[in-house]
Order: structure tokens, then sequence, then C-alpha cells
């Protein structure tokens, strides 16, 4: 009995990024497709985050390495960079669940800012404090930039909306 | 050269750009005047690496499509003859660390030494212009793969040209010392910014088929961004006007040996080396 299309999304779930967690790349939005032929062979379709991130390799293999013991033919793992990936794609569920861990969420829309503009308020995820300051636009990965609250003198990182 | 060659230089161009650019960008790995650009020029090298990847695995399909003649046409490099004595078809690794200098189609720019902390931002601040422009008008090739790493890459180059522009307006518009060296950094780097422009066979064509970049269409929108942000720096044009020319043909300056004798030694050293 091969599983159905609903089925496979509740087992990619279980694959969470690597860096982060909390969420699982279904969060994220970088699942985009899965499809399972009447053979049984499953494909799936994923988008990197950012060009470079190194995460999507170790996530290739967690998704094979979830779906080994459950019932297909085979697995077939594509990228696909069209549409380009975007923060507007995270649940605000997923977005709750990233501030309740500590990382404070990308809370508006994707887009660039002006030249020399700051970038909007980031609220502290330990006291909430709107009083946070930019440390650095690039944290220990290409997603998160490095703030510290002015109020609760805490540092955390700021996953960046892109 | 055949149709299918001129896709794959297409691809190359783009591709051997970013990577020598980026591998470039890796030597101030440690050596920024701060922590906080250290890791931005990092951070921004590794966005051009992913673009490159994307391109290099597509660039080994195009070359393995080709016919064996066609294969002898495009590169002469031997330790690329070799590796496919035992393996007919490449990969992307293959494409970065196998081919020498003359199978490279980058552009002079990139090869130029990041020197001082002006003429890395003076270069990366032309490539990030060109970039922007580039990949916006490569969203509309009729080839998917090209416009879908140019719809990706767009995002990234977004920040790219915000973090160079905001340099070269503070460097510019800083202290005396600092608008010297910006200055002297331009006029010493602006006779590579022509060859973004000049059209070679390979884009002629790769135009004609409706997969490439008019760049005679986005030559100016360059020269307007460049001369709004100068004109914010108190930098002037440079008078000259007579570029150089030669890396999408293959011809390189004497930085390109150097800098792929760094980056290919591992994989020529030990060959099919894996982490």
């Amino acid at each position: 009995m091969f599983p159905t299309q609903q089925e496979v999304y509740e087992w990619l779930k279980d694959v969470k990024d690597p860096e982060v967690p909390v969420l699982s790349i279904l969060d994220l939005g970088i699942v985009r497709d899965v499809q399972i032929d009447e053979a049984g062979k499953i494909s799936i379709k994923i988008t990197p985050t950012y060009s470079g991130c190194p995460a999507m390799d170790v996530i290739a293999m967690n998704i094979r390495l979830a779906l080994s013991g459950r019932d297909h033919t085979g697995l077939n793992i594509e990228m696909q960079l069209s549409p380009a990936w975007t923060t507007d794609w995270m649940s605000e569920d997923a977005k709750d669940r990233l501030e309740a861990y500590g990382i404070a969420a990308p809370r508006r829309l994707a887009g660039i800012n002006d030249l020399f503009e700051a970038e909007i308020s980031v609220p502290c995820p330990k006291c909430h404090s709107l009083d946070t300051r930019l440390i650095s636009q690039h944290g220990a990965t290409a997603c998160k930039a490095l703030y510290q609250c002015n109020t609760c003198q805490e540092p955390f990182e700021y996953f960046k909306c892109h | 050269m055949s149709a299918p060659i001129q896709s794959l230089l297409y691809t190359l161009q783009i591709a051997d750009t970013i990577l020598i650019h980026a591998q470039r960008l890796g030597e101030w790995c440690g050596h920024g005047p701060i922590l906080e650009q250290d890791i931005a020029l990092t951070n921004t090298a590794l966005d051009h690496l992913g673009a490159a990847r994307s391109l290099y695995q597509y660039a080994a399909e195009q070359y393995n499509s080709l016919s064996e003649s066609e294969k002898q046409e495009v590169f002469s490099s031997p330790a690329l003859s070799q590796v496919r004595v035992t393996r007919d078809q490449v990969e992307e690794d293959d494409l970065a660390y196998l081919r020498d200098s003359w199978d490279f189609h980058n552009v002079l720019l990139v090869e130029q030494e990041n020197d001082d902390w002006a003429y890395t931002i003076a270069k990366c601040f032309f490539l990030d212009v060109f970039n922007f422009y580039f990949y916006t008008a490569l969203q509309n090739s009729t080839d998917s793969l090209l416009a879908s790493v140019a719809e990706k890459s767009l995002k990234e180059v977004g920040y790219h040209l915000k973090w160079s522009s905001e340099w070269v307006i503070r460097l510019g518009d800083g202290t005396l010392e600092s608008q010297l060296r910006m200055q002297q950094a331009v006029n010493d780097r602006w006779a590579f910014t022509g060859e973004l422009f000049l059209p070679s066979e390979t884009d002629i064509i790769a135009l004609q088929q409706s997969y490439g970049v008019d760049l005679a269409a986005i030559n100016p929108l360059w020269e307007a961004k460049v001369s709004q942000v100068f004109q914010m720096a108190g930098i002037k044009i440079p008078d000259n006007q007579w570029m150089q020319e030669g890396g999408k043909k293959g011809m390189h300056s004497e930085h390109l040996g150097y800098i792929l004798a760094e980056m290919q030694y591992l994989q020529r050293a030990y060959p099919g080396m894996e982490w």
C-alpha cells in the first residue's frame, strides 16, 4: 500500500532545520511539492533558502533518513530554484515557535531597505522590549543577524526578512 | 563553435565570474578590518558560491550532452581530459577544479587583487551594479535554469549592492584619506569595467537565441546607478575610457594562475578527494 501525499507531508514534519530544530522544513516553506507515482516512487521538490545555504545538503540527507523506513519504491529529491524562497512563506505559527525558541522572527514582508535605512524595530524574544540594537547584519548563519536587547542586555539572533 | 558549445560558454561566463569573485573575497577571511566586515565578505562570497554551484551543475549537464568532438573543442585542460578517461560524465567539481586558466571565461575585473579595503569595495560595487541589472534581465531568459538562478540570486544581489554602495559612500564621503583612497581605487579599476558590457561572440549568440541578456541595454542603467552613488560619495567618474578585455575569451591576467593554483591545489594533489 503506497503512501498518500498527505502521509508524506506528515513524515516531512519530522524533518527539522538542522540549525533551528524547532522548525520543520514544512514550517520554513522549503518543501515545494510532493508527488507519488503509480509505482510508489516519491518525488520531492525542495527549494534552498539562501543560494549557498550549507544546510540544504543535510536537509536532503535527513529527508532520505526520515523516509527510509517507510513504504515506497524509491525517492527522488530535486532542487527547485523558482519561485525564489522567501520568509513570507513562513507560517505565523512557525514564527511564534521561533520566538519561543529565542530567535526573533521575520515579521515584516520581505524587501530590501534603502541605503543606510535601519531595520524596523526587532523585539527581544526574551523580554519583548522594542529597545534593541543591531550588533551585526551577519550572525552564525547566512539567514540570521545578531542583536542585543538594551533592556535585559541579552544578545539574540534575528531571522532576517528575505 | 556550435550552438550547444555557445550555451555552455554562456553559463560559464556567469559561473566563472562569480566563482573567481567568491574565491578572491574568501582571501579576506580572518583579515577584515573589523569582524563584522570580515563576516560580511565571506557571507557574500557564500551567496556567489551557491549561485555558482547551481550554474556549474547545469554546465556539467550541458558539457556531458556535447559530442566527443565538441568536448575536445571547448576545453583543452589536461587535468579535465584525464579525469574523463576513467569517468565519462563530468560533475560540477570537475569544472571548478580541473580546468586551467585558458578554459575559464570570467571577466578580468574579478581577478584583480583585493589590495586595500577601497579597492575591494570598488571591485564589489562595479560587479554588484552589473549583477543587479544583469540578473534582472536574465530572469526573462528562454533558458529556464538561467532564469531561475537569476531570480534566486537577484534577492541576494540586492543586499550585496546595498552593502557595497553604502561603503562607497562611507569612504568617499568620509575623511580626506578615505576619499583619496576610494578615488584611487576607482581610477585604477575603472579600465576593467568595460569588459562587463563588451559582448563576446557567446553573448551575441545568446542574445540572438533569446536566452542571453542585451548588454547594450543594461549598460546605461549601470552608468546611471554608478553615477548616482558616486555623486552621493563625492567620487568622480574617471576620464580614461580605454578598457581592458580578454577574460571572456580565456585570455587572463597573471592573477588567475595564482588564484587557481590556490583554489585547485587540493583536488589536483589528491584527485577525487572528498570531505
